[in-house]
């Protein structure tokens, strides 16, 4: 992991709109910017376009106006085979978790190690480890299908984070879980942001953003960004 | 390769079950074409060195009842003219008797065959290596022997080798098709597997693979299953090639030239598998690579 001085962005937005096709635009004019090593609340109603401006940031979408400056890098001026090292500085926790069926829960928390070419000794010394940290010991070999709601997002997060992101990115992680589940879910966040990695959390639950309210939001509505607090 | 870790689930696909069949087809039509063309190289190779340091001369009967003598009498001086050109190592005139032979497989061996006022020819050996001006040779038989004419055998073997040239550039053009066939197959399995497998193409697209270490995986599946069509596609085709060989020894009398297939021909079509893998990997990599590039 790369850590940034505090304060230096991480990524950045200037008036970018997004739309699917030829449908109306669902971002319109999204300009903001995220300070490396801060910890946003992305929040909004349903619809609102939240999934598509992490979307977005996690470079799953090109803008189809404004620019895009991630880790100082412009993308629309970036070629296309350096876009994979930027994609290896950020972790993402899907809404559907997005986990392999084919594959065990540590073949799915290897794939980006395995994706960069680390060795499979490291792979199988630490993929264990992160797996044995968010309690899914007895699971290593298990198929996701086999797995329960809250197992899978386990293995999500643990997928999002072993690759010691720069930035991770979490849309409704706490959508499948109870609220025991949800709040040491938050927590594991914290402690990786403690230890330097920017966080954005998607959610709609506002009584979670209320019990973590000491962390700044991003608001959406209607495809803009209403406000940054 | 064939057993390298890869975390789409390709093997399960239907296009395992059906590309190794098709491949297999095609290695089997290519093994084919293949010993077709090295068999006529081989003719032709041999038709051309037989016929290479050869002439004929043929020398017209003369009528009459005193024919016959002055007609030895001609082929006698051509034999000496010859035989003393330069070049000339041999010449061996044919008499009656082994001309009739010549002509019974047309003719048969009736008694009025014998009555006909045959040409006479005269075998001759040259040194292939001395380069003699034929049109000149010819010009002075023409003139001290009458009747006489020389027949360098070119001409109808420049239309037989150019017959068997245009049949072995058929078979290449059709290896070619095959190929471009193959590649068609493998195009589409390939985006089949691709538009079957698009979620966990975006996942590792997402986390950071880059285009080639999705690319490698289509690859080396395209390969093993292109291996293996291709070895069974070997293995159907030499039983093939025997039984047309053991085909063509059972037709007598010589009619057909011995076929034989070169050793090199037999490497060639043992290299076909790896041919038929090698397409198979190239093309669904160069497929997968396009199908990439469309992503953000």
């Amino acid at each position: 992991m790369r850590h940034r001085p505090r304060g230096e962005h991480i990524i950045r937005f200037d008036g970018v709109g997004l739309r699917y096709g030829l449908g109306p635009e669902v971002l319109q004019d999204i300009t903001f910017a995220l300070p490396a090593g801060s910890f946003h609340f992305l929040t909004g109603p349903s619809g609102a376009g939240k999934s598509s401006l992490l979307r977005l940031m996690y470079l799953g979408l090109r803008p189809t106006r404004g620019r895009v400056v991630l880790f100082d890098k412009d993308i629309a001026l970036t070629k296309r085979y350096e876009l994979p090292a930027l994609r290896r500085r950020v972790g993402v926790v899907f809404q559907d978790f997005r986990l392999l069926d084919h594959l065990s829960a540590l073949d799915n928390v290897a794939l980006p190690l395995r994706v960069r070419g680390v060795k499979e000794s490291e792979v199988q010394k630490h993929v264990p480890e992160l797996l044995g940290w968010v309690g899914l010991t007895e699971q290593l070999h298990a198929k996701p299908s086999t797995l329960s709601g809250g197992q899978k997002q386990r293995v999500a997060i643990a997928r999002a984070v072993i690759g010691r992101p720069d930035l991770l990115l979490a849309d409704e992680p706490t959508g499948n879980v109870d609220d025991h589940i949800a709040m040491r879910l938050l927590h594991l966040f914290e402690e990786l942001n403690k230890l330097g990695t920017t966080i954005v959390v998607a959610t709609h639950n506002e009584a979670m953003v209320q019990r973590f309210g000491h962390h700044p939001r991003l608001h959406l509505e209607h495809g803009t960004v209403q406000r940054v607090s | 390769m064939l057993n390298r870790r890869s975390d789409l689930p390709l093997k399960g696909d239907a296009t395992s079950r059906f590309l190794p069949w098709l491949v297999a087809l095609m290695v089997y039509l290519s093994a084919v074409a293949v010993a077709g063309t090295f068999v006529l190289a081989g003719l032709v190779s041999r038709w051309d060195h037989d016929v290479a340091g050869t002439l004929t001369v043929q020398i017209a009967p003369v009528p009459g009842e005193a024919g016959e003598m002055l007609t030895d009498e001609r082929v006698r001086q051509a034999a000496d003219l010859l035989r003393r050109s330069t070049g000339v190592t041999a010449a061996r005139p044919l008499d009656k008797k082994q001309t009739l032979a010549l002509l019974e497989p047309w003719l048969g061996s009736a008694e009025v065959v014998k009555d006909l006022p045959l040409p006479r020819l005269i075998d001759v050996t040259i040194d292939p290596d001395s380069r003699m001006d034929l049109g000149d040779l010819a010009d002075r038989l023409g003139q001290s022997v009458p009747g006489a004419s020389l027949d360098d055998h070119r001409i109808w073997l420049s239309r037989l080798i150019n017959l068997s040239l245009t049949t072995q550039w058929l078979a290449i053009g059709i290896v070619l098709l095959i190929g471009g066939v193959t590649s068609a197959t493998v195009i589409y399995a390939t985006r089949t597997g691709m538009a079957v497998h698009k979620s966990v193409i975006e996942v590792l697209h997402l986390i950071g693979a880059h285009d080639d270490y999705i690319a490698r995986q289509f690859a080396d599946r395209a390969f093993s299953l292109g291996f293996a069509g291709g070895l069974l596609g070997v293995a159907l085709a030499v039983p093939t090639l025997f039984a047309i060989g053991w085909a063509a020894r059972r037709v007598e009398g010589g009619f057909l030239p011995q076929l034989s297939l070169s050793i090199a021909g037999w490497v060639v079509i043992a290299l076909l598998p790896f041919a038929a893998a090698g397409l198979a990997m190239y093309t669904a990599r160069l497929t997968v690579h396009g199908t990439l590039a469309r992503l953000p």
